[in-house]
């Protein structure tokens, strides 16, 4: 059963002429759900018609409300003739099912027709009473939020993580039925544009029942994607991270809760913007240090010799709904899951593990107790401590190292029981994420074949299946039980599918899961202890709550997740690894790649950049097999140069790390074109890039030799001069200041590059440049010339300019509201008979050009940023290359950055000098405040020592104290302890401050806000209004008219960007979030004067509020507060 | 090997000013791209002329597409297409809906029919103006007319209402149709040296003063006809030059106001009768449309010339127009005192304000 949905048809505006004779149009609407039609009355004569029809009732079950679209349709009467439909408009209603999200759609909405466009528009009212359902074999999943956002939403705190479900269902496509043959283009169109509607609403149904059988309201990191494979149908599939939500209420007055609601699981994921993940990572990562490849159909399992030994712990699967298992949430799960771990575990999976504990155990475990399991946690503690201790000295501690493979059995064993391990989040609550191994992607060659029965899709199913056993059997290599910022793509050319799906092999903390709704009790009952422990949240990590327990750097969130989660006798593949330069204690790997963001507590030095690997390889045309074999076989070259390329290019920029990294590889008829995209910075704790070095093949030529020196001088210069231009000077004292022994860093060795040995064997391919200090570069053949020129050719952003593909750039947090989100979309036609080089040469220049082309439009917002640019590449056509983009650009303040740039300078060399002497502080103000009743020892000990009122100013001083440091030493934790305002009277002076420096440009304009981002600068979101996910179809037999392709093009964005907004409007937001263009397929036919277009977006509908306008609005603690959080996020 | 297709949308639609007024002018993508690049916009943001190609040819089409919408401006407003924020909307109207002056001087009067139009390559020619810069702003003249034509209420008003011109851009439209209503000559030879702001500054003394709607404020008729009442009454006032004695005590009475105060005084006794007579004429005759169209030929030819070769400076004619129509207040049997003032006021602005070089 059961739900009303009403509808009622108020009005029209701007209808097109339809009557040529009067020039008017005699307009009537037919609103339709499922097989149910009403119409309005004909309103005559007129282009503005004004219908107020009565309530169109429609009653019907809720899994139709789920399934159907809600569709209007716009007609003109015609007396003598049938009459002519003006044009549609399909209104999802899922956002009304949902009871945080809207309760109305009301306004204005486009009238679109896939041949004309827009024509027009109609205001319309929306609403739906829903019963409640009880019957537990419903079929409906009404009320599980969905989120495209990669991170926990803005005003939402993560209760648990359940992990990953996905779904796929698949149909015929209408555009290649029979039918099509004799039906008008756009009766084709609409039946697609509406088949799709119904799909995506039926998958995400069934994605809900998955959620609701696994205990959780929502789905984050929502990834759905159409599959068109042309004449063996149409796949619509979606992947996704369930978990449970909890509404921060974000009007609770400005009392001890205030700070907990406006900063706790905000914050975690606010903190100076840090950290957020980038939209929908689509594509599949490098094997970087690990190569994967999955040529299932055609190359035998040779790949992989190294996973043999953990492929029997793929016996623990088990059924999906294992959430509970991994996030207990009752006390008797949760105590007993931390003593006893072991049974269940695959033991042998991590031999080495309890005599060498350079792995860091996942501490968290143990900060997340109630009252019950107290005991058993300070017990652990005190081992931990015991085993940090020895392992801090450098090797590992004998006792500590079996208590810390246990607790970390404990979390994998957890993990290990899912079937899939996975998480579509790129950004995490503090403390999550514990350690990164490095990206894992697998890609397979399928053939496609006609889907025989569309309701049991088991082929496509299996073949995901394939893929993400491999994915997790590679995150197992690397000694991790996760993978984080999964994602999942195809390219299809005719009958051939690559299948790619990335991400990175991660260590994750349970305890935020198992913490969560006890937390969340604590912070409702105690506010005082809430106000410690959401001040601390994000200062914990720092040294607070980790401090007091005394092993804080294995927790130091600046450099815990770089430290290796591998053994590292056992290491999977080559690399070379030393001690963290944050703290010395652990071994970090000399380049990380991963696929999620940046995480906002990470130490960088200096700035980051978009850093991108193009390559072009040419294949022969080949049909059915042969043609997949060709391509399967092309494969492992083509991730190897894009690899190599991404590594140069990384030294280049004297950088060590990748975030975001996202590879398409998009297969055409006669080549195959790979793109990499992601974002280097410095990351503090890793060592630093040796430069690159070039070595001639023929050293007695004296000419060539000058060239080679030459170049070898244009290569030092350009990374001198890069290194200045992202301001990455990294402390070269710390040695002195720590003393700790790094290993010599090994004599410059050579990497080969020729083709001859890679061809050997793909599992031979040695992907970890690691090894070396300094990289060199053989120039053995005119190629690797034009290699090193094509590093060379990579103009730097023009000054005022960064750009990145994460949500954040690292350095910059003082953000204007100026933001202006765009598309753009190039496609290039090749001449026939090119070499691979000319095109790498073509394919490269056609990135390059379009960002220049983006910075030269976007010069007014200087200084500002490119974030999160998205570059999808196609193959439309033989010779045609499609490149579009998305991506957001933001202003920011410049003096401010100045001021950040010196005080993030500063913060690294604080944090990497005083490491040591930092803990020493901490515990030194945390002995003064032992006279307090209660021991500060764990914010746990802290809230309890809250909760009594005289506490507070005790408290309060220790947290001013503790917050001064926080600000010199972290960018975004002032924003957390501005929460603490409340309780600490002396800041008052330093937030004013801080918000003299900002200043908002006041008035908002009734515009809705576009963004690629999961948050708006200068504003707070207070509500989701629902997913919104689109899809549509244009098609013109007027091309030239309409101003040729780019015309069309044009016109079809823009459309789509204004129907986007106006069913934004209609729920009531005025932003879309996390917004992305999911499919862009373009098709030209210019001598029959053709062209057709379908276009697929999505994003997460919000509410926001100018956070100066939540100022003039609160009272005066209140803005105390919120002032101070704009100016943390403005330092 | 070309680039098949380019495009770039966003949110917020950019709109470059620069090029905006090139397309305005009616430069060809070309044509804008040489002149932008003698700008200098490229060594200032390091770009090449690709770049800037491809941006200009970007923002063309954007303005092509927004160009239907700024005919009706208001529109502008609510449409969805475009996300433009209203100071970048005011700005796009204001911008498309200017003109050049050299250009307005060419049609201004003229009827703004199909004719016109076709002449308007010589009209391109002659202004240096391009030929599509001139149908545009000739199309605006003729859509903005045709709109407030068939409305009631201030001329002004209704165009700054329909059209969301800024005031003094909404004056000068409601200057060019009422010329173009009242069909006024100004392409004459002698009116050459004539400006369009002297001319906008008359149709506004004409509309604000000898319109219907200038009298009257019932909103039934229109600004943009001159009041027929008023015009017949105008005839009575031949009496001032029909009647020898009137003319004479007429003449006597400026005479004597005006002795000593100016240099050129002798070449005002003498003129008197003849300038009296002129500017009554005028007067006279504007009941014929076709008079009306000479309205200001008029008032060069039987005012301003013989003035100007008696070298008498603008505030000669000041002082002699004051006393001149002053005086005939004083004259005892003269009765149409209202439409005096009414007529003199109008044609004493009108004359200062044309009687320069």
């Amino acid at each position: 059963m059961p739900g009303k949905l009403k509808a009622k048809i108020v009005a029209g505006r701007h209808l097109p002429v339809m009557d040529r004779a009067s020039d008017l149009t005699d307009a009537f609407v037919e609103v339709k759900f499922g097989n149910t039609t009403f119409k309005t009355d004909v309103y005559p004569k007129s282009l503005n018609p004004q219908w107020n029809s009565e309530w169109f009732k429609f009653e019907v079950d809720d899994e139709d409300l789920q399934d159907e679209p809600l569709q209007i349709t716009v007609l003109d009467h015609d007396t003598y003739s049938a009459n002519d439909a003006i044009g549609k408009v399909y209104i999802d209603i899922d956002p009304l099912l949902c009871s945080e999200a809207a309760t109305v759609i009301s306004g204005w909405l486009p009238i679109y027709d896939t041949i004309h466009g827009i024509r027009g528009e109609i205001n319309v009212l929306v609403k739906v009473d829903l019963f409640n359902d009880l019957n537990r074999f419903r079929q409906s999943s009404c009320g599980v939020k969905f989120f495209c956002t990669t991170s926990i939403p803005r005003c939402y705190r993560a209760i648990m993580v359940h992990g990953f479900v996905e779904e796929l269902v698949v149909n015929e496509d209408p555009e290649y039925q029979w039918i099509d043959r004799i039906r008008t283009p756009r009766a084709s169109n609409e039946a697609r544009q509406r088949l799709i509607f119904l799909m995506s609403g039926e998958l995400q149904r069934k994605i809900g029942l998955k959620v609701l059988e696994m205990g959780g309201n929502a789905v984050v990191g929502y990834l759905q994607c159409f599959d068109l494979e042309g004449e063996s149908g149409l796949v619509v599939r979606a992947i996704g991270t369930a978990c449970t939500l909890e509404k921060i209420s974000s009007t609770l007055p400005a009392t001890a809760t205030h700070p907990s609601n406006s900063s706790p699981s905000k914050d975690m994921k606010e903190p100076g913007f840090g950290e957020e993940a980038p939209g929908v990572p689509l594509s599949s990562g490098p094997p970087t240090p690990l190569r994967a490849q999955t040529f299932s159909s055609f190359s035998p399992s040779k790949s992989y010799s190294r996973q043999s030994s953990s492929s029997d712990t793929e016996l623990s699967l088990t059924p999906k709904t294992v959430g509970i298992f991994l996030f207990p949430s009752t006390p008797a799960l949760e105590s007993e899951s931390s003593p006893l771990p072991s049974a269940h575990l695959p033991h042998h999976l991590w031999p080495g593990m309890a005599s060498r504990s350079t792995t860091p155990p996942p501490l968290r475990l143990s900060q997340s107790d109630t009252a019950i399991l107290r005991k058993s946690v300070s017990f652990s503690e005190e081992l931990l401590l015991a085993a940090s201790g020895m392992g801090s000295g450098g090797s590992a501690g004998k006792e500590g190292g079996p208590l810390k493979a246990l607790l970390r059995q404990q979390t994998q064993s957890a993990l290990e029981q899912r079937e899939y391990p996975f998480f579509t989040l790129a950004a995490f609550p503090p403390g999550f994420l514990l350690h990164v191994g490095g990206v894992v992607s697998a890609r397979s060659v399928k053939l496609l074949d006609r889907i025989h029965n569309p309701d049991e899709p088991e082929t496509r199913d299996a073949w995901w299946e394939e893929i993400r056993q491999e994915i997790k059997s590679h995150a197992k290599a690397l000694g991790c039980h996760a993978v984080v910022g999964y994602s999942e793509s195809t390219s299809i050319c005719e009958e051939v599918c690559i299948l790619s799906a990335s991400g990175t092999a991660a260590i994750l903390s349970s305890r935020f899961m198992q913490d969560g709704p006890l937390d969340t009790e604590h912070r409702l009952s105690r506010q005082p202890l809430c106000v410690f422990s959401t001040g601390s949240e994000r200062v914990e990590g720092d040294m607070g709550s980790s401090a007091s327990l005394g092993f804080e750097e294995v927790v130091s969130p600046g450099c815990g997740f770089c430290h290796i989660p591998y053994d590292e006798l056992n290491i999977p593949f080559p690399a070379q690894l030393t001690y963290c330069y944050c703290c010395r204690r652990y071994k970090v790997p000399d380049v990380l790649f991963t696929t999620i963001d940046l995480p906002t507590e990470a130490n960088v030095t200096g700035k980051g950049c978009l850093i991108q690997a193009r390559l072009c390889r040419t294949k022969k045309k080949a049909q059915g097999e042969g043609n997949a074999t060709v391509i399967s076989n092309l494969l492992p070259f083509l991730e190897y140069e894009l690899h190599t390329q991404l590594m140069n290019k990384l030294k280049l920029r004297g950088m060590n790390a990748l975030f975001g990294l996202r590879i398409q590889i998009s297969v055409g008829e006669t080549m195959l074109l790979g793109l990499a995209s992601a974002t280097g910075v410095y990351l503090t704790a890793l060592p630093s890039p040796g430069g690159i070095q070039i070595a001639g093949k023929t050293p007695s030529d004296i000419t060539y030799e000058q060239h080679i020196s030459n170049m070898q001088k244009k290569i030092n210069d350009t990374i001198a001069k890069n290194k200045e231009l992202y301001e990455i000077n990294p402390p070269e004292v710390v040695e002195e200041i720590i003393g700790s022994p790094i290993p010599e860093p090994r004599q410059r060795s050579r990497l080969f590059r020729s083709q001859s040995e890679s061809s050997d064997e793909v599992s031979e391919l040695d992907l970890s440049h690691g090894k070396k200090d300094a990289f060199v570069l053989e120039i053995d053949d005119t190629d690797a010339v034009e290699d090193i020129h094509a590093l060379l050719t990579d103009s730097p952003t023009p000054a005022g300019f960064y750009s990145c593909n994460t949500e954040i750039m690292p350095g910059i947090q003082n953000w204007t509201s100026a933001i202006q989100m765009f598309t753009s979309v190039r496609v290039f036609r090749l001449n026939a008979n090119l070499t691979n080089q000319g095109l790498n040469k073509i394919f490269s220049d056609l990135c390059e050009n379009l960002l220049k082309s983006l910075y030269f439009k976007l010069r007014s917002m200087v200084p500002c940023c490119l974030c999160h640019l998205n570059f999808t590449v196609a193959i439309p056509e033989d010779e045609l290359i499609q490149v579009a983009v998305t991506a957001v650009a933001m202003s920011f303040d410049k003096e401010q950055l100045l001021e950040n740039g010196k005080q993030s300078g500063e913060k690294t060399l604080i944090k990497a000098i005083t490491e040591n002497d930092e803990q020493l502080q901490f515990n030194l103000e945390l002995n003064a405040e032992t006279s307090a009743p209660n021991p500060l020892s764990s914010p746990k000990g802290l809230s309890e020592v809250g909760s009594h009122l005289s506490a507070r100013d005790r408290c309060s001083s220790w947290i001013e104290q503790l917050k001064l440091k926080a600000h010199t030493i972290r960018r975004g934790s002032v924003k957390t302890t501005s929460s603490m305002e409340k309780a600490s009277p002396l800041p008052e002076g330093r937030s004013r401050s801080l918000r003299s420096n900002r200043s908002y440009s006041g008035s908002s304009v009734a515009v809705v806000k576009m963004t690629p981002l999961s948050f708006i600068p200068g504003a707070k979101i207070i509500k989701y209004l629902g997913i919104i996910n689109m899809f549509f179809i244009r098609e013109t037999t007027s091309l030239r008219e309409e101003g040729g392709v780019s015309g069309f093009l044009h016109t079809f964005i823009a459309e789509v960007f204004a129907m986007v907004r106006a069913h934004v409007a209609a729920l009531g937001g005025n932003a879309v979030v996390s917004y992305s263009m999911k499919e862009c397929v373009f098709m030209e036919n210019p001598n029959k004067n053709q062209a057709q277009c379908l276009i697929n977006v999505s994003g997460d509908a919000v509410m926001f509020v100018r956070e100066s306008e939540l100022e003039s609005t609160s009272v005066q603690t209140q803005s105390a507060t919120t002032h101070t959080s704009n100016g943390a996020e403005g330092t | 090997m070309s680039v098949e297709l380019d495009v770039f949308v966003g949110n917020t639609t950019i709109m470059d000013k620069e090029v905006y007024q090139l397309w305005l002018n009616g430069y060809t993508v070309n044509d804008a791209v040489k002149v932008r690049i003698e700008g200098g916009v490229m060594e200032e943001c390091e770009a090449s002329a690709e770049v800037l190609l491809s941006d200009t040819m970007d923002q063309y089409r954007t303005f092509q597409m927004c160009e239907r919408l700024l005919h009706h401006p208001a529109k502008l407003a609510n449409q969805l297409l475009f996300q433009i924020p209203p100071d970048r909307q005011a700005m796009l109207i204001e911008r498309y809906y200017a003109f050049d002056d050299s250009f307005v001087r060419e049609v201004l009067g003229k009827k703004l029919s199909k004719g016109t139009k076709k002449d308007l390559d010589d009209v391109s020619t002659k202004t240096g103006i391009t030929l599509k810069s001139c149908r545009r702003q000739f199309d605006n003249f003729k859509r903005v007319f045709k709109v407030v034509e068939e409305l009631k209420g201030p001329l002004v008003e209704n165009i700054r209402q329909h059209f969301l011109l800024p005031d003094q851009l909404a004056r000068d439209y409601a200057a060019i149709v009422f010329f173009a209503n009242n069909r006024f000559e100004t392409g004459k030879k002698k009116l050459h040296y004539l400006t369009f702001q002297d001319f906008a500054f008359c149709a506004g003394q004409l509309i604000n003063n000898w319109t219907l709607g200038a009298v009257d404020n019932i909103m039934e008729d229109m600004d943009v006809d001159l009041d027929k009442e008023f015009l017949q009454e105008l005839k009575d006032l031949k009496i001032l030059i029909t009647d020898k004695d009137l003319l004479d005590q007429h003449k006597s009475l400026v005479c004597t106001a005006l002795r000593g105060k100016t240099n050129v005084f002798n070449e005002m006794e003498a003129n008197f009768k003849n300038l009296s007579r002129g500017l009554v004429n005028i007067a006279a005759k504007l009941i014929n449309a076709k008079d009306v169209r000479d309205f200001f030929i008029d008032l060069v030819e039987k005012f301003i010339e013989p003035c100007r070769s008696d070298k008498w400076t603008s505030i000669d004619v000041n002082l002699y127009l004051t006393h001149y129509t002053n005086s005939v207040h004083i004259l005892d049997t003269f009765k149409h005192h209202a439409v005096w003032t009414r007529y003199m006021g109008v044609i004493k602005s009108c004359i200062l304000r044309m009687y320069h070089d």
